[in-house]
């Protein structure tokens, strides 16, 4: 189990309950009370959901420069991108997710998520120039999952804007803060924790 | 059948960097005026630093109807004209409230183009197919207004030229002004001063850039906050003097201006005698008419002439005041294309601060060196700032990674070291008019309304081409200088696409053959119709428009409030 701040907690919560305001009364009860569950998503099947999750995991990886686009949450990002701003793009994902299991099953006979790193790694080499469209589709996302403003869901514990440098979201920045003799300390923060802006849609 | 409205004095079409500044000259001198925008009004909450939302999300909020009717745009007429993405906004304040404040004003030589070109090196250096004529006025005539709008909008800076005195700390290369900026420039960064120094050891003459950027307390708003997201962003606290902060709301305390929000108009409607009588717009689904007694037309350069060329009548079976052919001629955009990008072998820290917050160097801009064993006429200006976004500090170094992958452990590596070590300079290139480059409207596309887009026919010619490859030579010199590891030089580059530095169209002079309005902005055949914003411009000097735009605005109102009875009645 991770460990999650209160910070985080409050975030998933809120999460939680956009995703529930925001779903049609049509869908199937089942869908509803699947959304209701803290954890569970939004948008993705269980079995889409850990295709997505190992796909971001290789994009950008866990590795010796830090965590990458799974533990900065980037798969919930998307997840919860595609039940709204990103709507246009679920059907893509749909079709894209089920081209790369049908790739890690013809040539390594497992599901995507089943197989070794450095498998996963010759099946998305092989999916960048036989699905370019889908590939670039879910690269474009995960690196918006990654270093996005936390707000959306993804750079969690601001693990993208870490890795590259990026001192994070201010309101005011002083002087020394652009100098390039020293590294300007992160703010750890939100645009949206600054209680100043309107939100527009998750 | 329209809702009829009230009679008004004048009404302004578009509540932009033009239609904005209008308002005020005539409110102030008691001519009821009433502007028109398409979009909705903005405010401060509107304005959140995120990147998701500015760059990849609906922004700005409200009714958009830019988003239906882009410009298609080809290189000449055997080309296909494909429809594209365009940042013009709607909204009260218009492209003011997210444009990067660079403002400038011109030099005396962009007003005197052709005469001086044939003056210094002769009339063969005229380029081949161009249209290019003198401004009807000067420099020195513009002055004033260029001083009204520096001082009422707020425009920060270094002069460089104070009635011919010459002042290093500025842009010496600048057009003599009478007065200092209101308000000092923007601060520098570590980044900016490096590249200034850089600069010097080439001889040159680096200077800050002026902003519509307030940097101290003006009239009630707050100086600069540099926290980033200004370029194509509101600001968070009303430092970016827009229209929508600054003469708009003075015009509105006058009691003689207000703003209609969110109304789209469709035409400028005439008499028998063609003259203007007024506008019908669409406002929540229900169609007015607006009747007054004078019309401003001021939307950005592609519906400008776009508007024009919809009201047709019997007076103007054309569109209205083309009756000589010339509203879409004489179009041209800033040669703004075939950037420079540089790669340091250490971070830059540019994450935070602002376009505006740059360092310029004008030593091969205009006529300001010699063009005698020169193939071309003009120049460019070079510019470097700050301002770094996550997403796309990432998505930046697509061009950069020589072989690495795209993605995993690698690429992340890359990102790591490489985010914050990429720098692309801005190069504001002099562009001419020609013959066969114009607008006119798309014979295929229409916009939601069914009303036919913009038609961009355009393309760079060897003039423009030559100053391109030569600034770009300029410019990694500079970057060279300042330690740059790695250079990236973009193709020049044929067709001119759409842009947001789009000139001509409406083009002002005194020969109505050859140009839409007279040297006072009003239309040489509609006597009542004025039309303001780089529509009128017919050359682009080297520099942003807005400033220019917003001065001859200034100017044409204040024309048109002296001159009252003869215009309007």
């Amino acid at each position: 189990m991770l460990r999650i701040s209160r910070r985080e907690m409050l975030q998933r919560l809120g999460a939680t309950l956009t995703a529930v305001t925001v779903l049609p009364l049509a869908l199937p009860v089942r869908a509803r009370a699947q959304a209701a569950v803290a954890e569970s998503f939004i948008s993705f099947t269980a079995e889409e959901a850990q295709t997505v999750k190992a796909i971001v995991a290789r994009i950008i990886p866990s590795d010796e420069n830090g965590p990458g686009a799974l533990e900065a949450r980037a798969d919930r990002f998307i997840d919860r991108a595609l039940a709204g701003a990103l709507k246009a793009s679920r059907p893509a994902y749909s079709t894209g997710l089920m081209a790369v299991n049908a790739a890690a099953r013809s040539s390594r006979g497992k599901d995507f998520s089943q197989l070794s790193a450095a498998d996963q790694d010759a099946v998305l080499t092989s999916v960048q120039q036989t699905s370019a469209q889908f590939f670039n589709l879910i690269r474009a996302h995960t690196i918006q999952g990654t270093f996005s403003d936390p707000f959306y869901g993804g750079n969690a514990n601001f693990i993208g804007w870490d890795l590259i440098g990026y001192p994070g979201a201010r309101t005011s920045v002083s002087a020394d803060l652009q100098r390039m003799d020293k590294k300007p300390e992160p703010s750890r923060k939100s645009a949206y924790d600054y209680g100043m802006f309107s939100k527009g849609e998750a | 059948m329209a809702t009829m409205l009230k009679k008004t004095n004048v009404v302004i079409v578009g509540l932009g960097a033009a239609g904005g500044v209008a308002c005020l000259p005539l409110a102030l001198a008691g001519i009821d005026v009433i502007g028109l925008d398409a979009g909705p009004r903005l405010n401060t909450r509107d304005m959140a630093p995120d990147e998701l939302r500015l760059n990849r999300r609906v922004w700005p909020p409200g009714p958009q109807k830019t988003q239906g009717e882009a410009p298609t745009s080809r290189a000449n007429a055997e080309g296909n004209a494909i429809q594209g993405g365009h940042p013009m906004m709607n909204a009260v304040g218009g492209t003011s409230i997210h444009y990067w404040g660079q403002s400038w004003r011109l030099n005396p030589w962009d007003f005197k183009v052709r005469s001086e070109t044939i003056r210094r090196y002769g009339a063969s250096r005229i380029p081949k197919g161009s249209t290019i004529e003198d401004w009807p006025f000067s420099y020195d005539d513009l002055e004033p207004f260029y001083d009204k709008v520096e001082y009422t909008v707020g425009i920060s800076g270094k002069a460089g030229n104070i009635n011919g005195k010459l002042d290093e700390r500025g842009n010496i290369f600048e057009a003599p002004r009478k007065r200092e900026f209101p308000m000092p420039a923007l601060r520098t960064t570590g980044f900016t001063e490096k590249m200034a120094a850089a600069a010097k050891t080439l001889g040159w003459h680096p200077a800050p850039g002026p902003a519509a950027v307030a940097t101290k307390s003006y009239e009630g708003r707050p100086g600069c906050a540099y926290h980033g997201y200004c370029s194509g962003a509101g600001c968070h606290i009303n430092a970016k003097s827009s229209t929508a902060v600054t003469t708009i709301p003075l015009a509105e305390k006058t009691g003689h201006f207000s703003v209609v929000s969110e109304a789209r108009v469709t035409a400028v409607e005439v008499d028998n005698n063609g003259r203007v009588t007024g506008v019908t717009y669409v406002k929540g689904g229900t169609e007015y008419f607006q009747p007054a007694d004078v019309v401003l037309v001021a939307g950005y350069v592609y519906e400008n002439s776009r508007l024009l060329l919809l009201s047709k009548s019997k007076p103007y079976p054309k569109g209205l005041s083309n009756n000589h052919g010339q509203v879409g001629r004489h179009y041209f955009s800033h040669n703004q294309g075939s950037p420079v990008a540089a790669m340091f072998p250490f971070n830059l820290n540019n994450w935070y601060g602002l376009p505006a917050q740059g360092i310029a160097v004008d030593n091969w801009a205009d006529d300001n060196f010699d063009h005698s064993g020169l193939d071309f006429i003009g120049g460019g200006g070079m510019y470097v700032y700050t301002e770094r976004r996550p997403i796309a500090s990432v998505n930046g170094l697509a061009g950069w990674l020589n072989g690495t992958p795209t993605w995993g452990s690698a690429w992340k590596a890359f990102v790591k070291t490489n985010a914050d070590r990429i720098n692309s300079a801005y190069l504001q290139k002099t562009t001419l008019p020609y013959e066969d480059n114009y607008l006119d409207l798309d014979p295929n596309v229409k916009d939601p309304f069914g009303l036919p887009v913009t038609r961009i026919t355009a393309e760079f010619k060897d003039n423009e081409k030559k100053i391109a490859a030569f600034m770009q030579d300029k410019m990694e010199q500079w970057y060279r200088a300042a330690g740059a590891t790695a250079i990236q030089r973009s193709p020049i580059g044929n067709a001119m696409g759409t842009t947001t530095h789009a000139y001509g169209g409406t083009r002002m002079g005194t020969n109505p053959e050859t140009n839409v309005v007279n040297g006072w902005g009003f239309s040489h055949e509609a006597p009542n119709l004025g039309i303001l914003g780089a529509s009128v411009m017919g050359t682009s000097g080297s520099r942003n428009p807005t400033l220019t735009l917003q001065a001859i605005a200034w100017r044409t109102a204040d024309y048109l409030a002296k001159n009252w009875k003869s215009i309007a009645m």
